[in-house]
């Protein structure tokens, strides 16, 4: 039955061109971080005081052309986004995780225990984020750890929504009553029945967590409290770019559309991926 | 309809209480803090901080004159700017940001509800899809990539409107950082609109509008409007939220000298004081918006003025 | 005489899937003024289709053929001209009470706003006028409903706000579809009580839609038999319940169980299924389960036949 579940959606997302479309995209963002430095030698550290803020050019050696200090931007940018999307796979990971577990046992146990841990839920997802993270950041001063502590919180809210609605449906299940009055201890009946029985919003969730993540990560690095120098991100690009932006527009507009397209696609397969599987929140 | 009104606001209450302690304490706790004994202060702020904490009291005595200048609208004195206190920096910097928040959240509300309901009455036409198109563009696009766009569209080549900078009383340096600022909220109420529009359109009691000859103009109007605007509702405390954030950086890059750059400052700066009333004041937003939302649930369905 | 409804082979169609579902298929029929016209089948039969289709309100289906009232063409015709005509003289009572109100109106905003969009007059007219009409339909306390929501309102009183909200222009034709399914026994027969009421009084015309014959019966002059989405037998309701012409009817009325006479071993029931919307049918759609079926009945769809006042569509029907 399962294996006609998969099937049947995979059937809904291609029938829908746009979702398609943006799977391809992303497919080739990723490739392009990956095989770039190969196509262009050019490094991400060389300055090149030869061609200071050089418009970008197929002709010339920086195919996207250089910002303030020379520094190749095709390059550059390549790497920011490479460093954007590993900081929003591993912390996805790491929400997910935290989110799917929570979510769980709060929608198992039931109960008080789940009323609380609801209520908890509440509390933080009326809280904005980044004012918490600013408080953080006056207190322990910029920190790459307190980075990704902090852009680990921004998903698993969510996640933990979803997978606690789907377990409580899926405890009020007949079965489960009988597997558990067959002498099944939790952790077995956890693994068996409803892990494969969230895994569908999951997935769909984990790809919307991904966007959320790498926009807030570049939020942070926008605002000069992410990574930080020599490290690059997308977000330090852009920022970088928004100053140059009357003389350098190229300086701008290049992490700029990769950040934009990124985003874009990511959100498009994800509500996608959402209407495929028919999948709504807790 | 009062007794409703005074029960939201009983519950409102101890919740910014507990907000304002809880940072309170922090701060105090917090290693690296600016009350931590072992900071090397510069001796004007250690002279400020004295006057204003009382630091040699104990931590009650603290708190209490704490709670008591807050009562005064005293947030204490500035680290940074050490001529100001912070409620002089805020004095300064919220109407502009409150009148660009205020704009944004107009902007969200007066085109979003609209175009969501156009696209419910057009559902699966050609405008449709290409509203929603547009939605999702607007959620997932950040403003701090949408806002300099615009700028280098409309400022640097069309040289239509300011880049950044602004005048007291300028309406044109506001446009580009409300647009930027109103677009994820505006997208999303378009998008939620628009389902529960749909919904509401199926119900029994629009087809009885209908069946009464009533135009279309009043049936949406009188009988679909308020049910379809619950959910909107719901989504006003996290939009004010996402302008509140979204300030943050539009009011940095289009060089506004509202609150949201204060703040942004504050943390590089390590300005406690500055951060902690900008986070009380935040909350407090935050709260009136959830209880202005809870008033409103009240006026859309009549049926929640009776529940107990 | 002009009838005030007018049907010529009116058909109802929607599109599922790749192909085409006909829920009423080919239906003809008058309403006389003044007249009660009772509209009897199982869900499926196309009964509430067809009105939802003369009042405009049939959504995405695709409907063809002709349907006048009082003389004039209502199908193609703009939106504000249809508008003109529903709510005022042709108006429609829905069969659940309890959701056909908008919660967020008051009662007499409900009401008043009929007047104030056909009759042109003020607010203040208008609620005086739909007081009055609460208290015809006996609603107790009527100028505190006005100001009250639907859900203060029990289910009984909001369907009889429904009629009054149907009779505030003095309509020609009330179509009420399934009045009282979703109501007590008790208030049942208050609502019918009503409606023979208000007949009475206005010479209004009243198409009653019910699967319940029972309901039908103390009201409707005639009766209009309906099988998946046609009309197979139009009788004096007197002459229905005596002397049933189509096998149809005659097995309906053998399911009717009866408080005289005595108990019968088991409750009589029709074998089979009525056909879904969507089989397509070139033949008569009842010989499956007629129990005088031929061949005949298998190939060739039978025509609705007879004098005005007693139809049947049959090949062989009862004498």
């Amino acid at each position: 039955m399962r294996g006609g579940f998969a099937g049947d959606a995979v059937r809904r997302l291609r029938a829908n061109p746009a979702a398609v479309l943006a799977l391809g995209a992303i497919c080739a963002v990723v490739v392009a971080t990956l095989l770039g430095p190969w196509l262009n030698p050019n490094n991400t550290e060389t300055l090149d005081w030869l061609h200071v803020a050089a418009r970008p050019g197929l002709q010339s050696a920086h195919w996207f052309g250089t910002d303030r200090l020379g520094r190749d931007l095709y390059a550059r940018t390549l790497a920011g986004t490479r460093v954007s999307i590993a900081i929003g796979v591993v912390a996805s990971i790491l929400s997910i995780l935290v989110g799917v577990s929570y979510g769980a046992v709060a929608g198992y146990v039931g109960g008080r225990t789940d009323h609380a841990m609801m209520r908890i839920i509440e509390i933080l997802s009326g809280l904005p984020l980044i004012f918490f993270v600013i408080f953080l950041t006056v207190i322990f001063g910029r920190s790459e750890s307190l980075l990704f502590i902090s852009i680990g919180a921004v998903g698993w809210l969510t996640m933990a929504r979803v997978v606690r609605g789907q377990t409580l449906s899926i405890r009020q299940q007949d079965y489960i009553a009988a597997a558990i009055a067959s002498g099944a201890s939790s952790g077995r009946i956890i693994a068996k029945h409803v892990v494969p029985n969230v895994i569908g919003p999951v997935v769909v969730y984990a790809t919307l967590t991904v966007p959320q993540i790498i926009l807030f990560e570049s939020f942070l690095s926008f605002l000069g409290l992410g990574i930080q120098e020599p490290g690059a991100s997308l977000g330090t690009l852009i920022s970088e770019g928004v100053g140059e932006m009357e003389a350098a527009p190229w300086m701008l507009l290049v992490p700029g559309s990769f950040l934009a397209v990124l985003l874009l696609c990511l959100n498009i397969f994800g509500d996608g991926l959402r209407d495929a599987l028919d999948v709504r929140e807790g | 309809m009062t007794r409703y009104f005074f029960t939201r606001l009983a519950g409102a209450v101890p919740t910014l209480f507990i907000i304002i302690t809880l940072t309170f304490f922090l701060m105090r706790a917090a290693p690296g803090g600016p009350f931590d004994q072992e900071q090397a202060l510069p001796p004007e702020i250690a002279a400020n901080l004295e006057s204003a904490y009382g630091l040699d009291q104990p931590v009650w005595v603290q708190y209490g004159r704490y709670l008591k200048s807050l009562l005064h609208g005293e947030f204490g004195p500035s680290f940074k700017y050490k001529d100001f206190t912070v409620t002089e920096l805020i004095g300064q910097g919220f109407p502009i940001t409150l009148q660009l928040g205020l704009m944004a959240m107009a902007l969200a509300l007066f085109v979003g509800v609209p175009l969501g309901t156009f696209a419910a009455l057009h559902h699966n036409s050609a405008a449709d899809y290409a509203t929603m198109s547009l939605a999702v563009v607007g959620i997932a696009i950040p403003s701090f990539v949408v806002l300099p766009f615009l700028g280098l569209l409309f400022g640097v080549y069309l040289l239509w409107l300011p880049v950044a900078g602004w005048e007291p009383g300028s309406i044109r340096h506001l446009v580009l950082p409300v647009l930027a600022l109103a677009l994820p909220p505006l997208a999303y109420v378009a998008r939620i609109t628009r389902g529960s529009m749909l919904e509401v359109l199926r119900s029994h009691y629009i087809r009885t509008a209908f069946a009464k000859g009533l135009p279309l103009r009043t049936v949406i109007v009188r009988h679909a409007l308020r049910p379809a605007l619950t959910p909107v509702a719901s989504y006003l405390v996290p939009a004010v939220a996402s302008i509140l954030t979204g300030s943050l950086v539009v009011e940095t890059i289009a060089g506004l000298p509202g609150i949201g750059r204060y703040l942004v400052q504050g943390a590089i700066n390590r300005d406690y004081t500055l951060v902690l009333g900008m986070v009380i004041i935040y909350s407090t937003l935050l709260i009136g918006m959830g209880l202005i939302v809870d008033l409103l649930y009240a006026w859309l369905d009549p049926r929640v003025r009776f529940a107990k | 005489m002009v009838p005030t409804l007018s049907i010529d082979e009116l058909s109802v169609s929607f599109a599922h899937r790749s192909s085409t579902v006909e829920a009423v298929d080919r239906v003809s029929l008058r309403i006389a003024p003044a007249e009660c016209v009772g509209v009897v089948g199982e869900s499926g039969s196309g009964k509430t289709q067809l009105f939802l289709a003369v009042m405009g309100l049939a959504g995405n289906a695709e409907v063809s053929g002709s349907i006048r009232f009082e003389g004039r063409e209502l199908l193609g015709e703009t939106a504000a001209a249809i508008n003109r005509v529903r709510g005022s003289k042709l108006t429609m009572i829905f069969q659940d009470p309890m959701t056909s109100l908008t919660p967020h109106l008051s009662i007499g905003t409900q009401l008043a706003e009929v007047l104030v969009c056909h009759s042109g007059r003020s607010w203040a007219e208008a609620r005086a006028i739909a007081g009055q009409m609460l208290e015809r339909v006996r609603i107790p306390d009527p100028r505190r409903r006005l100001s009250q929501y639907p859900h203060e309102l029990s289910g009984g009183m909001r369907q009889r706000v429904m009629l009054a909200m149907s009779l505030l222009c003095e309509p020609a034709l009330v179509i009420a579809d399934e009045p009282t399914t979703a109501l007590d026994v008790t208030i049942q027969a208050q609502i019918i009580e009503l409606l023979r009421t208000m007949r009475g009084e206005a010479g209004t015309s009243l198409a009653l839609i019910s699967h319940d014959l029972a309901v039908v019966a103390g009201l409707a002059d005639r009766i209009l038999v309906m099988y998946a989405g046609r009309i197979v037998e139009n009788a004096v309701a007197g002459e229905l319940f005596r002397r049933p012409r189509h096998p149809y009817t005659a097995e309906l009325l053998k399911c009717v169980p009866s408080l005289s006479g005595p108990r019968p071993a088991r409750l009589p029931t029709l074998a089979g299924q009525p056909p879904q919307p969507g089989d397509a049918l070139q033949a008569c759609p009842f010989a499956p389960r007629c129990p005088r079926a031929a061949d005949r009945c298998r190939i060739e769809r039978p025509p609705l036949m007879g004098a005005s006042t007693s139809q049947v569509a049959c090949h062989f029907p009862l004498s």
